[in-house]
C-alpha cells in the first residue's frame, strides 16, 4: 500500500475518480499547471488534460456558480478554493442556489458539486489564510460540510463526497497536510459520510473534534491516560448532517464531554453539539460540558497564532475540570 | 500616445413604433405566420401576466413581477432557442418560459408559492428563475462549458437586468465565458429601472452591451420593443455559440411599463409622464399594427386571439388553484436524494403522531 500524507490523499482521490468517471471535472485558481498551491491538485492536468482539469480566472463567485452549472447538466465539479479565507464570495452560490436547487426544483435538477478548500491556523500565512468558518457552512440546509483529519480519510471521505448525489463543502485541514504519512489503498474505496469516527476507544471522557485538532486532542489522550484518565476520541468529519447518534452513545459510556475546536467558541460549531449533547444526553452527564476553543476574536497574525490556537495544555487542563466533577 | 484598441457598438431596430421599417427585414419577419405565431405568443404571455396580477390582488398568488412591456424580449427569446438549448432566466420573463412549453399552471404555481412549479414536466433542463440578482450568470458558464466538454451544439441563454449588470456576478461571468469561449448568450433586458434606480444611476457606461467588449466578445444593443429586431440578433447570436463561436451580449432597450412587484408603487420614483411615453412604444401594440397594416390580420382575428388567450389563463389559473396543496413534511423531502437520519426528528415533529 503506497504510504500518503493528507494532501496526498486528496491528489489520490482527485486522481482515481477522474479516471473512473470522465463527468468529474476540477477546477480553480492555480490548480491546473502549478498543480494548486498546496499541491493537491499536482499532475492531474498533465494526465487528464486541460478542459477536465481546469485554470479558471481570479473570481471565487464565478467558481462556486459555475460548478452549479456544471452539476445541474449532469457533471461532477470539484472546485478548489484557494484558502477558506477567499471562500466568502461562494457562500451566495452555496446559500442561494446549490443547497436549494434540489428542493427548489422538487427534484428536476439537482447539485452534485465538491467545493474544497484548506482551512485553519498555525502555518505561518498571512492574514486570511488561517482561519475556521465551518460553522458559516454548517449553517445551511442542503449541504454537506465534510472535514477529513487523516490520509485515509482525506481519500475516502473525498470519494464519498464526490459520488454524493448533493452537494459537499470539503474542508481541508492545512496544518496537517503534511504533518503523518499512513498507508493507504489506492482501491477508490469511499468512506460514508454523515458519520463520526471513534478514532480512540476510552471510558472516562468524549473528546469531540474534526480537522487539524484531532492531532492535539489524540496528544492530549495519550497523556491524560498516563494520568490514569481514559478519553474516547471522536472525529466528527461530517458536520452537516451531524452523527449525534455515534456522539450521545460515547457520552452515555462516559458521562463527560469536550468538545474542541480551532473556530472562534460563540456559535461555532462546538455549540450546535453541545446544545443536542445537552438535549439528549443530559441525565448521562456527570459534569457540565466544556468547550476549548479559539477566542472570540480575530484570528491574530502569526506571532500570536499559537496563543490563539487549543493546545494540548488547554485541552488537558479543561479535561482536569471536566473530571473533577464526581 | 497611440490608439491600441478600437470598439464599436452595434445597434438593430427593423420596426419602430411609427411603423416605420429600416432596412430589408430577416427572412423569417418577410413570413406573417412567423410573425403571427410570435404575436400570439406575446399576447398569451399578457393575459398570463394580467391573470397572475388578478389572482395578487384577490390574495390568490403572492408576490409577482409582471413583464409588461418586455414581451417581445420574452417571446424571442423562448421562440429563438431550441429545445436541447438551457434557459437561466430572472424572474420576470415569464413569456420565454411559456414560449419553450412550460405551462402556466407550471409558472402560477411557483409564483402562488409551491415549489412544484418549478418541477416542470418540459425544457426539463432549463434553470428556475434566479431572484438574487445576477446569480444564474455563472451557472451559465457552468452550462456552457458543460455543452463545449460534451461536444454538444447547444446554447445556454441567461437573461438579466439592467441592474444586474452592476454585479460582480455579471462581470465574472462574461469574462470567464470569453475566456473559453462559451456558447452562452446573455440577454440584458434592459428596462431603465432596476426597482427604483434609474438607469443612470447603475453606470457611467454609454451602453450596458460595451461591457461585453471588456470581456473580449461582442455587445450590441437591439430595441427591445421591436420582436424583430430581436428574434433577428437572438437568432445570429445563438447560431454563433451553437458554431464554436463564443458568447454574445445583446443589450435589449425596453421599459418596464408595470411595477417592480406587486409589493412595488412606482409612482413613487417615476413620472406618469415618462411611463406614458413608451406604452406608445408598447411592443405587442407594434407588432399587431405592423400584422393588421400588411393585411395578414384582421381585427375579428385579435378579438379571437384575445377571448383565446383570456380562456387559457383562466383555465391555468383554474388548474393552479384546483390542485391539492403539498404535505408539510415535504419541505423535507428534496433537501438530499435521501434525508440523512439526523432530520428524522424534525421531520417526525413536523408530521404529527398521527402522519408517517
Amino acid at each position: 500500500m503506497p504510504e500518503m500524507t493528507l494532501v496526498g490523499g486528496v491528489n489520490a482521490a482527485l486522481a482515481y475518480e477522474m479516471a473512473a468517471d470522465d463527468r468529474v471535472l476540477v477546477f480553480g485558481e492555480d490548480i491546473g499547471v502549478n498543480g494548486g498551491v498546496f499541491r493537491a491538485t499536482e499532475g492531474l492536468q498533465q494526465r487528464f488534460g486541460p478542459a477536465r482539469v481546469i485554470d479558471t480566472p481570479l473570481a471565487e463567485g464565478l467558481i462556486a456558480g459555475m460548478a452549479v452549472g456544471l452539476a445541474a447538466q449532469g457533471l461532477r465539479p470539484v472546485a478548489e478554493i484557494q484558502f477558506m479565507g477567499f471562500s466568502y464570495p461562494t457562500l451566495d452560490q452555496l446559500i442561494s442556489h446549490a443547497s436549494r436547487l434540489r428542493n427548489r426544483t422538487r427534484g428536476r435538477l439537482t447539485c452534485p458539486l465538491v467545493l474544497r478548500a484548506p482551512f485553519g491556523g498555525g502555518i505561518h500565512a498571512p492574514e486570511h489564510h488561517s482561519e475556521s468558518t465551518e460553522a458559516l457552512y454548517a449553517h445551511i440546509p442542503g449541504l454537506r460540510v465534510v472535514i477529513p483529519s487523516s490520509p485515509a480519510r482525506a481519500y475516502g471521505l473525498l470519494l464519498g463526497a464526490i459520488r454524493d448525489p448533493d452537494p459537499v463543502v470539503f474542508l481541508e485541514p492545512k496544518r496537517i497536510y503534511r504533518l503523518t504519512k499512513q498507508e493507504v489503498a489506492d482501491d477508490g474505496e469511499a468512506m460514508p459520510l454523515d458519520v463520526c469516527f471513534v478514532v480512540r476507544d476510552g471510558t472516562d471522557i468524549t473528546l469531540v473534534t474534526w480537522g487539524a485538532m484531532i492531532h492535539e486532542t489524540l496528544q492530549a489522550a495519550e497523556q491524560l491516560a498516563t494520568k490514569g484518565i481514559s478519553a474516547e476520541v471522536i472525529d466528527v468529519a461530517t458536520l452537516r448532517p451531524l452523527d449525534i447518534e455515534t456522539i450521545l452513545e460515547s457520552v452515555a459510556k462516559t458521562g463527560r464531554c469536550v468538545i474542541i475546536h480551532e473556530a472562534p467558541r460563540s456559535g461555532g460549531f462546538g455549540a450546535e453539539i453541545a446544545a443536542v449533547v445537552a438535549e439528549h444526553g443530559l441525565l448521562n452527564l456527570l459534569a457540565p460540558i466544556a468547550r476549548v476553543t479559539g477566542y472570540d476574536t480575530i484570528m491574530p497574525l502569526l506571532k500570536l497564532e499559537q496563543h490563539y490556537l487549543p493546545s494540548v495544555e488547554r485541552i488537558m487542563d479543561t479535561v482536569y475540570k471536566t473530571m473533577e466533577f464526581a | 500616445m497611440r490608439c491600441v484598441a478600437q470598439f464599436e457598438v452595434g445597434y438593430t431596430g427593423y420596426l419602430d413604433h411609427e411603423l416605420r421599417v429600416s432596412g430589408p427585414l430577416p427572412g423569417f419577419a418577410r413570413e406573417p405566420a412567423q410573425l403571427i405565431a410570435a404575436y400570439r405568443a406575446m399576447t398569451s404571455a399578457r393575459a398570463f401576466d394580467r391573470k397572475a396580477i388578478n389572482l395578487q390582488r384577490t390574495g390568490q398568488l403572492g408576490t409577482f413581477a409582471s413583464c409588461l412591456g418586455e414581451e417581445a424580449i420574452a417571446i424571442a427569446v423562448g421562440l429563438a432557442m431550441r429545445p436541447e438549448d438551457v434557459l437561466l432566466p430572472m424572474y420576470r420573463h415569464h413569456g420565454a418560459y411559456l414560449s419553450r412549453g412550460v405551462r402556466m399552471a407550471e409558472l402560477l404555481a411557483y409564483w402562488g408559492g409551491d415549489e412544484r412549479g418549478m418541477d416542470f414536466q418540459s425544457v426539463r433542463e432549463d434553470f428556475a428563475v434566479a431572484v438574487p440578482i445576477a446569480t444564474q450568470a455563472t451557472h451559465a458558464v457552468g452550462v456552457g462549458y458543460a455543452f463545449k466538454y460534451r461536444n454538444e451544439p447547444r446554447v445556454a441563454v441567461c437573461v438579466l437586468g439592467d441592474g444586474a449588470t452592476s454585479k460582480g456576478d455579471f462581470y465574472e461571468a462574461i469574462n470567464a465565458a470569453g475566456v473559453w469561449e462559451l456558447p452562452v448568450v446573455f440577454v440584458v433586458a434592459n428596462n431603465l429601472w432596476a426597482i427604483s434606480v434609474p438607469r443612470p444611476l447603475q453606470s457611467r457606461a454609454q451602453t450596458l452591451a460595451q461591457k461585453a467588449v471588456a470581456a473580449g466578445f461582442e455587445g450590441e444593443q437591439v430595441d427591445g420593443n421591436d420582436y424583430i429586431a430581436v428574434r433577428d440578433r437572438l437568432d445570429q447570436a445563438l447560431e454563433r455559440a451553437r458554431s464554436g463561436q463564443g458568447p454574445s451580449l445583446i443589450e435589449a432597450l425596453t421599459y418596464r411599463m408595470g411595477d417592480h412587484t406587486t409589493a412595488d408603487d412606482s409612482r413613487r420614483y417615476r413620472s406618469a409622464e415618462e411611463v406614458e411615453a413608451w406604452r406608445r412604444r408598447d411592443p405587442l401594440d407594434r407588432l399587431r399594427s405592423y400584422l393588421l397594416q400588411s393585411g395578414a390580420w384582421t381585427e375579428a382575428d385579435d378579438e379571437a386571439l384575445q377571448a383565446e388567450c383570456q380562456e387559457e389563463a383562466d383555465q391555468a389559473a383554474q388548474i393552479y388553484l384546483e390542485r391539492p396543496p403539498q404535505s408539510p413534511t415535504s419541505m423535507f423531502d428534496y433537501l438530499y436524494e435521501r434525508l440523512p437520519r439526523a432530520y428524522a426528528e424534525q421531520r417526525k415533529a413536523l408530521a404529527g403522531p398521527s402522519d408517517d
